[in-house]
């Protein structure tokens, strides 16, 4: 459903993304994890067409986001860092605007108004100036807006960022319930939000994919591992076992795709202590496969872990967003 | 069309919320009512000639105010990334800004309707109405050409006064490029006394029009509107 292939992203002189690949398939809701200025709002604006790559490319539902962008934002409801929203209209007026400008037919449109009002439990203050509402309830009218036209694809940047505990929960569980229905991607810098609401998650680091996993296998890594990286030729599933097979490996995921020539990046997750590099070299070779590079992950997922924000009481306070 | 229409419908309601434009308008009426019935008072004649010329003047201080806002407010808050991001086309968003200034601007018109009402309610003989209808074209498009180099501006900045600033300029810039055209003498001299939107103005209130003034109006509407599409647009080139 979202396609994302060797995206990288220059502001002048300095690149905020290196060579991002990741797919969401359809259904899913993946968590877009990393800290404050690792580049996960850059990469959404991408996605939403907000801005271009500078190069790579982006799909949403097999359109392209630069080339047939106005197709592919018709498949997307977004919801931006910081939720802005016009404060001198009325939560029903602005609704109705943006299903306006979503192209919904009009007999539909008031159906759709109260439908996700409804879901989003902005209905009591259907009427009110969104300039007099709580953070809270601003949070849930930019997500009320992001529904309207039921889009296949939901891009939400940092949804719960400024909320309190009980409105956390609230909208974590109402995203929840989208998956299935809706490809969700979703960004934070809050480990613990992608556990409760995300069935994968991409974990983002200075502009760069540092692990694709189920946020299970992220707190198993979490507890003690060692990330190797390896560029191997030949066929996936059988380089998978072979690598699988050494016996302090925990984890193997693929890192990139849509290579032609049979290259795979892997990534190799392994127990802490004793150094599994010889191993891995020696059961790829030993298998039969060719190996183009090994190294050490350039940063351990730990590290990156320690710069994120684990404690739930904390939750985006002082957090200004870039 | 229909996102032309939902943008500037938007953006004709908030000016009826905004304390801003309920402000501007005031002051509007105010002036241009002091001005009418002192020109009557002073002429005792039963025509709008003169409060014209001066509409063409409050204007280069109105439509700065009226047009600050329009994309500056948008990119500064942020709303302009959730309007863009949807399906929305850029040239859109420039033309449904703009028709909601317009439509703004043709209310504030509205407004001052009353003097030639009470001109042909108490003029004596009945005051000529082609004049009256030419020199109301005249400010419209004037007004309109205003209108399209403050979105224009305010399509440059995140800041609304430096939007207002700016435009401000450049209307006195026009404003004021007829007086060059003496000192600079000819050909530099025609070139800025056609740039003129004095020169261009006197015509309608005297009861002609001239397709060359019209013409002039609209050129300044088209370009403007189209470089604000470009300074949109810079956004979604490759970098
Ligand atoms: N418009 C911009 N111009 C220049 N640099 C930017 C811009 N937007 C973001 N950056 C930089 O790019 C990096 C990634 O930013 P961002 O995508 O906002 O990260 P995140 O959303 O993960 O916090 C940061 O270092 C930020 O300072
Ligand atoms: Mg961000």
């Amino acid at each position: 459903m979202i396609d994302v292939q060797h995206l990288t992203k220059d502001y002048g002189a300095y690149r905020a993304l290196h060579d991002v690949t990741f797919r969401v398939e359809k259904g899913e809701v993946l968590g877009f994890l990393g800290p404050n200025g690792a580049g996960k709002t850059t990469t959404m604006r991408i996605l939403t067409g907000y801005m271009p790559a500078s190069s790579g490319t982006a799909k949403i539902a097999g359109y392209d986001v630069f080339t047939q962008s106005v197709e592919a934002r018709r498949r997307v409801g977004y919801m931006p860092e910081n939720v802005p929203l016009y404060g001198e209209m009325t939560v029903r007026g602005y609704l109705d605007f943006m299903a306006k400008i979503k192209n919904i037919p009009r007999a539909e449109r008031k159906i759709q108004v109260e439908r996700v009002m409804e879901s989003t439990r902005t209905t009591e203050r259907s009427n009110q100036l969104i300039e007099k509402l709580s953070k809270g309830f601003r949070q849930r009218v930019g997500l009320a807006q992001a529904l309207l036209g039921n889009p296949d694809v939901l891009v939400l940047d940092e949804p719960t960022v400024g909320l309190d505990p009980k409105q956390i929960i609230e909208v974590r569980n109402l995203i929840r319930g989208l998956g299935g229905d809706h490809t969700v991607i979703l960004s934070t810098h809050i480990l613990p939000e992608v556990s409760v609401t995300c069935s994968r998650v991409v974990i983002i680091n200075d502009g760069r994919v540092v692990a694709v996993d189920t946020p299970d296998n992220l707190t198993r890594r979490l507890r003690g591992s060692e990330a190797i990286q390896l560029e191997v030729r030949g066929p996936r599933a059988a380089v998978t076992a072979r690598l699988q097979s050494v016996p302090s490996v925990t984890a193997v995921t693929i890192a990139s795709d849509g290579r032609s020539d049979g290259v795979t990046t892997y990534n190799v997750a392994c127990e802490l202590g004793g150094d599994a590099r010889e191993l891995l070299a020696a059961a790829v070779v030993g298998g039969g496969f060719g190996l183009l590079e090994l190294r050490q992950a350039g940063m351990s997922l730990e590290d990156v872990f320690l710069k994120l924000t684990t404690d739930e009481t904390d939750t985006g306070s002082g957090e200004v967003a870039a | 069309m229909t996102n032309v229409v939902a943008v500037a419908e938007r953006e004709l309601k908030s000016y009826f919320v905004s304390p801003v434009a309920y402000v501007i308008t005031a002051l509007f009426l105010l002036i241009s009512g002091f001005l009418f019935s002192v020109i009557l008072l002073q002429s005792n004649e039963a025509t709008l000639r003169y409060l014209f010329s001066n509409l063409g003047v409050i204007w280069l201080f109105i439509t700065p105010a009226l047009t600050m806002r329009l994309l500056a407010e948008e990119s500064r808050s942020g709303t302009i990334e959730l309007l863009l991001t949807n399906p929305v086309r850029d040239f859109e968003v420039v033309l449904g800004k703009y028709l909601g200034a317009l439509g703004f601007l043709l209310f504030m018109v509205a407004c001052t309707l009353y003097y030639p009402l009470l001109l042909f309610i108490f003029g004596e003989p009945d005051p000529d109405v082609g004049p009256m209808l030419t020199g109301y074209l005249g400010v419209i498009l004037q007004g309109a050409a205003f209108l399209a180099i403050g979105l224009l501006a305010s399509s440059l900045t995140q800041n609304q006064i430096v939007a207002a600033v700016l435009t401000f300029a450049i209307l006195l810039i026009l404003w004021l490029s007829e007086s060059v055209a003496n000192f600079v003498g000819r050909p530099m001299g025609d070139v800025t006394r056609y740039l003129s939107t004095t020169s261009h103005f006197q015509d309608f209130s005297r009861g002609v029009i001239d397709t060359t003034h019209v013409v002039y109006f609209l050129s300044i509407v088209a370009a403007a509107l189209f470089l604000t599409l470009l300074s949109l647009q810079a956004r979604r080139w490759r970098a």
